[in-house]
């Protein structure tokens, strides 16, 4: 987009770092990095170039909640995405702890100042600090002030966000025990291989380069394990009760999980290899707040643990963040223009939420600095749109999590059909080049192809094909059908299209995952195109604008709580109204009919109804700064 | 099902995840006991609606409590419309009082126009809120036009929860016209049919559906149909609908727990889901059967009563109706045109016709009468045809039943008669233990045969039970008076049930699982329809088009 960008950092050293599970992807989360890297975003690359491991996850289930997870090197990840940020034109890469913000006579932002007291001009800032803002970690009892382990956290920012009028609140994750690989008895446990079947994040074909894999191995709870956790409850901060648990419930401490699901007698645990070149083995499952001078014990009850040794204790975080309210669906703050929050500041946890909400505050600051409008997700547009319009119309009580419920139409939002979704607004904004753009038009061509071909190929019910096909769907062939209708019956694949001499010509370059696209556009039609209905019936409705300035506590049809909740909230939409806590589809109903008499009033007072659109504000941004156009300080 | 339910808690305890709302709505329906299988239509029936508070005037206990400690000052929707005025008595010219309504932010000041406490005029004079003021009503001059009763029930207590002014007056017609005129002059608008149910209901006093019921409640016309209508009004169907949703979206949760934590959870029983779907269904089903319920006693039947002369089809039309209603001779054919006579069975309102005994004749009068009758039972909801159970069937039983029915039965293109049949073997008393011998297509076109004795009255109950039945009504027979579902709501009910059809077709086809939730949220939305809330725009649609809104 050619801004001139600055990015400062605690730790130089630390781009790119993975401090939990070097891992990218999993259920819904893979569908984030998917729809980034439609957007020209980095983290598929990055994990299609450093993965140890790939596998997909719920191919059980349909395509739309299949997940590709990949096990990522994480030296190997910090050290390339520093050589990606040191090649790209126009960044400049800064060591530097942001401790405050300049904001102008217009509330808009103009640079941001340092500890060691220099100030860069900006017109756009993006912060994203991650778990450093106050940060705090604890094992056991024992608890230091730290980002990170072994990392000073940052001071004084949020001090200084709170006197600019912002509201903050705290919460807490964690991260369990690395051991060494060397000390682990691998024989006995049950051995998870990668995929044969290697599949990929991003939709670029360059980086598409196979690699050797390494293996996850299977480990689980013993009554061993059950009973030290039991005698040493009162030794954890949430049952101790010293520190207030707001963690997140879906990744429960090890102990959690022993407390709440008392009569399960064991509990899987993955031991999972951080690296080509270190011993360090992530024990997934596995986290826990006991003190250190237990951890090993614990560890040592699993099978194959017997003997290791700990390389790093498992420890927790406490960290400040900003409820994202605060925020657009673009993710500029709604006090200061050109201001915005990206990552863990707005209460997400996970790279692949972290990489979503960066694209989106990077291309929005840029387009800021531009003077041009910020860019919104609609959240049917997309996982990222869903999250997006989760933060800043939800409550948050733990860090908040991707997951494949969160979205009402996640049969539009497959992976396979991500690039199909966003590429072309991508392309739009200028995040697109000319080679990607390219690739992306030759593929739809392909698939458009083959779909054309499948519809209008013919096979009579005596050929062997028809035969396969009744195999493999138990239902006989009647008489003759395209290729289509045979596809549209369970169990049959494209595969065996291809194995019964019904494959694509070979010159038609189709890839197999290619071809899965238009198997999935084929056989899901039906369900597509119903909840294509149900989506277009909500739009109508959910698009509804609510003026800006609306007086939410004078509409008496509304409860209580609704006119608190959306006066907080200030939804831009009826949409976004309906999905904020506490207000119910009464009251739902009550502020359309309150918009509509509204209307029909103007409408019959002959003002012709002043519509007052949000979102679109011409800001004044003052003479350019010297210095770069937008500064992203990140962790 | 409570197993699932603890079961889907668990894991949300587990999970814990903040899903999306509608999980978050299920995961607080489940601290509801419910037993959905126990759940009966007939069990919330009228008395609700006996429940309302005294001082809030003819009107709803509906979403009251929830408002009652809205302060006087708090807008309301149809602040800054224009105070409306109406005559709320019946058009009847014979009853003693008269009422008239006046409601809007005006509505004391017009009092304070029209209303002279104990016949004198009293400087700065203020109603206080439910509170009865004897005085007189007077015009713009001053002159005395009535001694009326003056009802004030101030914002919000009140029914349009704006400040409303009641004035009792004389009735007869003249003194209320003459009052309402006085009220119109001091600065009221005439009301527009159902205008004040319109504020009630943009004022948050009562849901659409409430307010549906409202209007079916004032054009009932039997009082059955009126107490069905309260059932409405108290939220029946409401209630029965979010039933229904809190457990779809208990079935909803368990899926979407299963998207992204299945490890976590034991294998889903997916027979006991398709039975959860099919209870569902059922459901759905036992409330859109009331629909049929609802037009009829909206609506009512119209029954013809055809046969030969003389079988006693106008005896049996008196006996039935309990009146004098056609002449009854010896002599066939004295009935020549239709006659008509009402009656309420079970609430439903019945117009029976009585038609000229069908015979080939020469008499021109008669024969005229003959074509109107087969024109009747034509049109007719109901034909019931009447024979003698002493004579049995007769050839000329035969001949009209062909007339009618046509040599193919129903169903062929000779057939006239459109809506069900019923044998009445009439005069039973004088037949002794004759048993009836019907030819096999007669057999198969009379859904039921009844044996009656107009005399007697003898098998007229049994009439009645026979009638509502083929009506698709049986359920009135047993005087069970519930709420029944309008079109609109009738029309989201049926895709409703598609939906979930649809969900069990996909379970049956080994689709995978993330694809029965398209359906299952797709009847989720209609559900939300149903009852008003989840506002579509059709809804508004109805709102705006049933009431008269603007200006």
């Amino acid at each position: 987009m050619g801004c001139r960008t600055l990015l400062l950092t605690l730790n130089l050293d630390r781009i790119a770092w993975q401090p939990c599970n070097p891992a990218v992807g999993g259920p819904a989360k893979s569908q984030l990095v998917h729809e980034v890297d439609a957007m020209g975003g980095e983290i598929g690359k990055m994990a299609d170039r450093c993965y140890l491991q790939k596998r997909v996850l719920n191919r059980s289930k349909g395509p739309a909640v299949w997940a590709l997870r990949a096990q990522t090197d994480k030296l190997e990840y910090a050290a390339e995405m520093r050589r990606v940020l040191e090649a790209t034109p126009n960044l400049f890469i800064r060591e530097a702890m942001v401790t405050g913000l300049d904001i102008g006579p217009n509330d808009e932002v103009r640079g941001v100042n340092t500890y060691f007291g220099m100030n860069f001009g900006a017109k756009a800032v993006v912060l994203t600090t991650g778990t450093f803002m106050n940060g705090r970690i604890w094992v056991g009892r024992a608890s230091m002030a730290a980002g990170r382990a072994g990392e000073a956290p940052s001071t004084g920012l949020t001090e200084m966000l709170v006197g600019l009028g912002f509201e903050t609140d705290r919460l807490k994750t964690g991260t369990p025990a690395r051991v060494d690989s060397r000390t682990v008895n691998f024989k006995g446990l049950e051995e998870q291989p990668g995929d044969e079947d290697l599949r990929w994040f991003s939709f670029d074909p360059s980086v598409h380069v196979p690699r050797p894999q390494m293996s996850c191995y299977l480990t689980h709870t013993t009554a061993a394990t059950h009973t030290l956790i039991r005698d040493n409850l009162q030794e954890t901060p949430v049952y101790g009760g010293w520190v207030d648990a707001r963690g997140p419930r879906y990744c429960p401490s090890i102990e959690d999980k022993i407390v709440r699901f008392a009569d399960k007698e064991s509990h899987q645990i993955f031991l999972e290899p951080e690296g080509r070149n270190t011993p360090e083995l992530y024990v997934q499952g596995f986290s826990t707040g006991l003190p250190e001078r237990l951890q090993l014990a614990l560890l040592r009850t699993l099978p194959g643990l017997e003997q290791c040794t700990l390389l790093r204790p498992a420890y927790a975080v406490e960290y400040d963040f900003l409820p994202a309210h605060q925020c657009h669906a673009s993710l500029e703050t709604k006090k200061f223009s050109g201001l915005f929050f990206s990552g863990q500041l707005n209460g997400t946890t996970g790279y692949e939420e972290a990489a979503s909400q960066g694209l989106l505050a990077g291309l929005n600051a840029a387009r800021r600095a531009q003077q041009l409008d910020t860019v919104v997700l609609p959240r049917d547009s997309s996982y990222m749109g869903t999250l997006m319009d989760d933060l800043v119309t939800k409550d948050l009580r733990e860090p908040y999590r991707m997951l494949t419920s969160r979205s009402e139409y996640r049969l539009l939002l497959r992976a396979d059909n991500a690039d199909r979704r966003l590429t072309p607004l991508g392309r739009e904004v200028g995040l697109i080049n000319d080679e990607r753009w390219a690739a992306y038009q030759s593929k739809q061509a392909r698939i458009d192809a083959e779909k054309a071909r499948l519809a209008s190929t013919r096979v009579t019910e005596a050929s062997p094909l028809a035969a396969a096909v009744a195999e493999a769907s138990g239902q006989a062939l009647q008489r003759a059908a395209t290729l289509e209708e045979l596809l549209r019956r369970p169990h049959v694949h494209h595969p065996l299209l291809v194995a019964q001499g019904y494959g694509p010509p070979a010159d038609a370059g189709i890839s197999p995952a290619e071809a899965e696209c238009a198997e999935i556009d084929i056989k899901y039609a039906g369900f597509i195109s119903r909840q294509e209905k149900q989506l277009q019936q909500l739009a109508g409705k959910a698009s509804k604008k609510i003026p800006a300035e609306l007086e939410y506590s004078s509409i008496s049809t509304l409860s209580l709580e609704a006119r608190e909740k959306l006066t907080k909230f200030r939804p831009a939409d009826i949409g976004q109204a309906s999905r904020i806590g506490g207000v119910n589809p009464a009251d739902i109903s009550a502020l359309l009919l309150h918009l509509e008499v509204l209307r029909r009033r103007a409408a019959a007072a002959g003002t012709g109804g002043q519509q007052q659109q949000q979102g679109v504000r011409s800001n004044a941004v003052p003479a350019a700064e010297p210095l770069p156009a937008a500064a992203v300080v990140g962790n | 099902m409570l197993q699932r339910s603890l079961q889907v808690w668990r894991v949300h305890r587990h999970a814990g995840y903040t899903l999306n709302p509608l999980l978050i709505d299920s995961v607080r329906c489940l601290h509801r006991t419910r037993n959905r299988r126990a759940r009966s239509l007939e069990a919330r029936s009228v008395s609700h609606a006996a429940e309302q508070s005294v001082d809030d005037g003819p009107s709803t206990s509906g979403r009251t409590a929830e408002h009652s400690s809205a302060a006087a000052d708090t807008p309301l929707a149809t602040d800054g419309e224009d105070t409306i005025a109406s005559l709320v008595t019946g058009g009847s010219r014979s009853g003693a009082v008269d009422i008239i309504r006046v409601s809007g932010s005006e509505a004391v000041q017009i009092a304070q126009r029209v209303f002279w406490p104990q016949g004198r005029f009293r400087f700065n004079w203020q109603p206080r809120s439910q509170r009865i003021y004897h005085g007189s009503a007077i015009d713009s001059s001053g002159r005395m036009i009535d001694e009326v009763l003056l009802l004030a029930m101030l914002r919000p207590r009140s029914y349009t929860r704006e400040d409303v002014i009641e004035l009792h007056t004389h009735g007869g017609g003249v003194c209320a016209q003459r009052v309402l005129r006085a009220c119109i002059e001091a600065g009221a608008r005439p009301a527009r049919p159902g205008e004040f149910t319109l504020r009630a209901f943009l004022n948050g006093r009562m849901d659409l559906s409430q307010a549906e019921n409202v209007l079916q409640l004032i054009s009932a016309r039997t009082a059955t149909a009126a107490d069905s209508a309260l059932a409405g009004l108290a939220g029946g169907l409401g209630q029965l609908v979010s039933e229904l949703r809190g457990d779809l979206l208990e079935i909803l949760a368990e899926l979407e727990a299963r998207l992204d934590f299945d490890d976590d959870l034991p294998p889903m029983d997916v027979p006991a889901l398709v039975e959860d779907i099919t209870v569902l269904q059922r459901d759905i089903e036992a409330a859109l059967r009331t629909s049929r319920q609802g037009n009829l006693l909206r609506q009512g039947l119209q029954v013809a009563i055809v046969g030969r002369p003389n079988v006693g089809k106008s005896s049996l039309m008196n006996s039935w109706t309990g009146t004098n209603r056609a002449i009854v001779t010896d002599i066939a054919g004295t009935t020549r045109d239709v006659l008509e006579a009402g009656l309420t069975v079970s609430g439903v309102p019945i117009t029976l016709l009585d038609t000229a005994g069908i015979r080939s004749s020469c008499d021109t009068v008669e024969q005229l009468g003959v074509e109107r009758s087969t024109a009747a039972a034509a049109a007719a909801d109901v034909v019931v045809m009447v024979v003698d159970a002493a004579a049995g069937w007769t050839d000329d039983d035969g001949e009209i039943f062909d007339a009618l029915w046509g040599r193919d039965g129903p169903g062929s293109s000779s057939c006239k008669v459109r809506g069900p049949a019923l044998l009445v073997v009439n005069k039973s008393d004088l037949a002794g233990t004759k048993q009836l011998q019907l030819p096999l297509l007669a057999k198969e076109t009379f859904q039921a045969v009844v044996q009656t004795s107009a005399v007697t009255r003898d098998g007229l109950p049994d009439l009645d039970a026979a009638l509502l039945k083929l009506a698709g009504a049986p359920q009135l027979a047993a005087g069970g008076v519930s709420w029944s579902v309008n079109e609109r709501q009738a029309e989201a009910l049926i895709r409703a049930h598609e939906a979930l059809g649809a969900v069990g077709e996909s379970i049956a086809a080994d689709v995978p699982l993330d694809c029965w939730t398209v359906d299952l949220r797709a009847a989720l939305l209609v559900l939300g329809e149903v009852s008003g809330e989840g506002v579509g725009e059709e809804v508004l649609d109805a709102v705006f088009s049933k009431f008269c809104i603007g200006k």
